[in-house]
């Protein structure tokens, strides 16, 4: 019996190595197809052979037939803004996740409780006003994650009630908080000093990859990197918070600890990547919700996971977004939101008819 | 030696929740081996007075030994490895199999970079086999009745491989053939336990001794037959009952006699 048990569940640890895998070959496969297309065609097959001739050692066995202005539009105009789809869309599932550990709730996204409206608060304060522009170059990104911390931390407090999340309380002081940040921001773009200044910001708030450059990158891929790695040595205080804090300070996990290093957390996260991209909603709740769906709320397993299936969704709802009403584009956020409500409320149905 | 034998020490334990004291000045222990009571009526601080023992409130005065060793003192993770809950926490709003509940009593044998070894799967396979739910490792806790989860989180404490069971009020809300099994589980394995208890006929049926709270004070303390009398149930929670030794467990059995009958007594 033991035996019989021991492959078993090897096999287990097998199928969560082998879907990672498939999901990474897929990822990779996103980035060589969806930078294929746009409003400009560049034939499938030049662009594999510009992305292969920058790779090392296979580079330069292709001899280059394409036009300097091809070269240009993969390299510089799509492939940044895959990539940035890529992590920003792993960023907000690995937010969402994080989120929902932090309140054991898994309607929390940073979209749904506000955090998306107070980073872009305060990065549009930075943005039109210069207010942390003695941060420097990173000063967006400090002044959005700022924004984020605050929210949550606002958000969090006022959803406890007798050290409890109070789930009604938590999305009421989601909406509340995010509508105060949403007239905040609106009451910094009637007092911006400057035209330009409001065009970017208004572009950049409804959420999109569009500005894509690949110096946008580093900052939010290494967030996530870092991130990442705290959040997978500690999937087993994340397990347990599920349980409850009772139940998770009985288990050995130092709630108070974790909770703000949570908080920390998804706030860097949210907020380097909303610097970047604009608020992208519904991400960070459907992903990790799909992920459950897929292999149990085990964090080992879900936060690789998500964060594979967030990056792949955002790049493919951009190419979608980029091309549905071409040559004009629709924002990205819209678009999350309308493809992935539907296929949530299927899954979600289909979930609980198994319950049953 | 008799020092060495005393698992749980508490001693002039407060706690309140906001003015009024939930837990006034409460001392109690509990030796290694032995199956120890809190009874007592509703709101008489049994909860809170578990809750400061398993670090879920801190205490507002007092002190709690565990081991002779201040539980303030220690890091959760040693806490944990020394004691195990039963709470009466056990809604998971996530979908997690069976088997990765019970694991995650692994967690306080676990440093951050440890990887889960056939040693902690042995651990959670044995613990299941324990309360006989070996078979439904891989189902989903979501889908399980209520009885069904209380054995689950009984072989998460095994797992846990302490040996002190804390436990509140472990068979809230059972069948009474839950009720009995889950605390012939927790006597089979031979732990030290200190359980609240609602039922005064479980506590005569499973305890060495009972600790009676009353508004948040210890009013009586011994054997259950010391404490289960007909005059200390009227004192304590207002009813009238006839107690009688069971032939058949030894134990003292209460029948408790419902309002009209006692006013035709009196």
């Amino acid at each position: 019996m033991p035996e019989k048990r021991k492959i078993r569940n090897e096999a287990g640890e097998l199928k969560l190595g082998f879907v990672i895998l498939i999901l990474i070959i897929a990822a990779a496969a996103t980035l060589f197809v969806a930078t294929g297309f746009g409003p400009v065609s560049v034939a499938p097959g030049t662009t594999a052979r510009i992305l292969l001739s920058r790779l090392p050692g296979i580079g330069n066995h292709i001899v280059p037939d394409w036009t300097p202005v091809s070269e240009n539009i993969v390299l510089v105009l799509r492939l940044p803004r895959v990539c940035l789809g890529l992590v920003v869309g792993a960023s907000l599932a690995v937010c969402g996740v994080t989120m929902q550990a932090l309140v054991r709730n898994n309607l929390a996204d940073p979209f749904i409780l506000g955090v998306s409206s107070g980073a872009a608060a305060f990065a549009t304060l930075g943005m039109l006003f210069g207010v942390f522009a003695f941060l420097g170059t990173y000063s967006l990104s400090i002044s959005a994650f700022i924004g984020a911390a605050i929210t949550i931390i606002v958000v969090y407090i006022l959803s406890r009630i007798r050290g409890r999340i109070n789930i009604t309380h938590l999305l009421l002081s989601g909406v509340a908080v995010s509508m105060i940040m949403d007239g905040v921001t609106s009451i910094i773009k009637l007092g911006a000093p400057n035209a330009l200044g409001l065009h970017n910001a208004e572009f950049w708030m409804s959420g999109s990859l569009a500005s894509a450059k690949w110096a946008y990158l580093k900052l939010p891929l290494i967030v996530l990197i870092l991130c990442m790695i705290f959040l997978m040595l500690n999937h087993r205080g994340l397990n347990l918070l599920l349980l409850g804090e009772e139940s998770a300070g009985s288990l050995g996990v130092n709630v108070r600890r974790l909770q703000k290093e949570l908080i920390l957390v998804a706030s860097l996260i949210a907020g380097v990547t909303i610097a970047v991209s604009g608020t992208i909603g519904f991400v960070g709740l459907m992903v990790p919700h799909f992920t459950r769906l897929l292999v149990g709320g085990d964090h080992k397993k879900v936060l690789p996971i998500s964060a594979l299936l967030g990056g792949i969704l955002v790049v493919w709802v951009d190419v979608v977004a980029r091309l549905i009403i071409a040559p004009e584009e629709l924002p990205v956020g819209i678009l999350t939101a309308i493809i992935g409500g539907p296929i949530f409320i299927i899954l979600l149905k289909r979930s609980n008819k198994e319950k049953r | 030696m008799a020092e060495n034998s005393v698992r749980l020490q508490v001693r002039n334990l407060s706690f309140s929740y906001g003015e009024k004291p939930a837990v006034d000045h409460v001392d109690f222990h509990v030796n290694r081996g032995e199956f120890v009571g809190l009874i007592g009526p509703n709101g008489s601080g049994k909860s809170t007075v578990l809750k400061t023992i398993y670090r879920a409130l801190p205490p507002d005065e007092g002190e709690i030994l565990l081991d002779g060793k201040p539980i303030a003192d220690m890091s959760y993770r040693e806490s944990a490895l020394k004691m195990a809950v039963v709470g009466q926490e056990n809604d998971v709003p996530f979908n997690f199999k069976v088997r990765e509940i019970v694991a995650m009593g692994r967690t306080p044998h676990k440093r951050l970079f440890d990887l889960d070894t056939p040693e902690d799967r042995y651990m959670v396979h044995h613990a299941l086999e324990h309360v006989g739910m070996e078979d439904m490792e891989e189902r989903s806790y979501l889908h399980l009745s209520g009885g069904e989860r209380q054995r689950v989180i009984i072989a998460r404490a095994v797992a846990q491989e302490s040996d002190f069971f804390i436990m509140d009020e472990p068979t809230n809300h059972l069948d009474i053939s839950y009720q009995l099994q889950i605390f012939d589980f927790v006597r089979r394995l031979g732990v030290t336990v200190l359980s609240a208890i609602h039922d005064l006929n479980m506590a005569a049926l499973y305890c060495d001794r009972l600790y009676v709270l009353k508004r948040g004070r210890v009013v009586l303390e011994g054997t259950p037959e010391e404490v289960l009398t007909e005059a200390n149930i009227r004192d304590v929670y207002g009813v009238s009952c006839t107690v009688a030794k069971h032939p058949a467990t030894d134990k003292v059995a209460i029948t408790f006699l419902p309002a009209r009958r006692q006013k035709e007594d009196t």
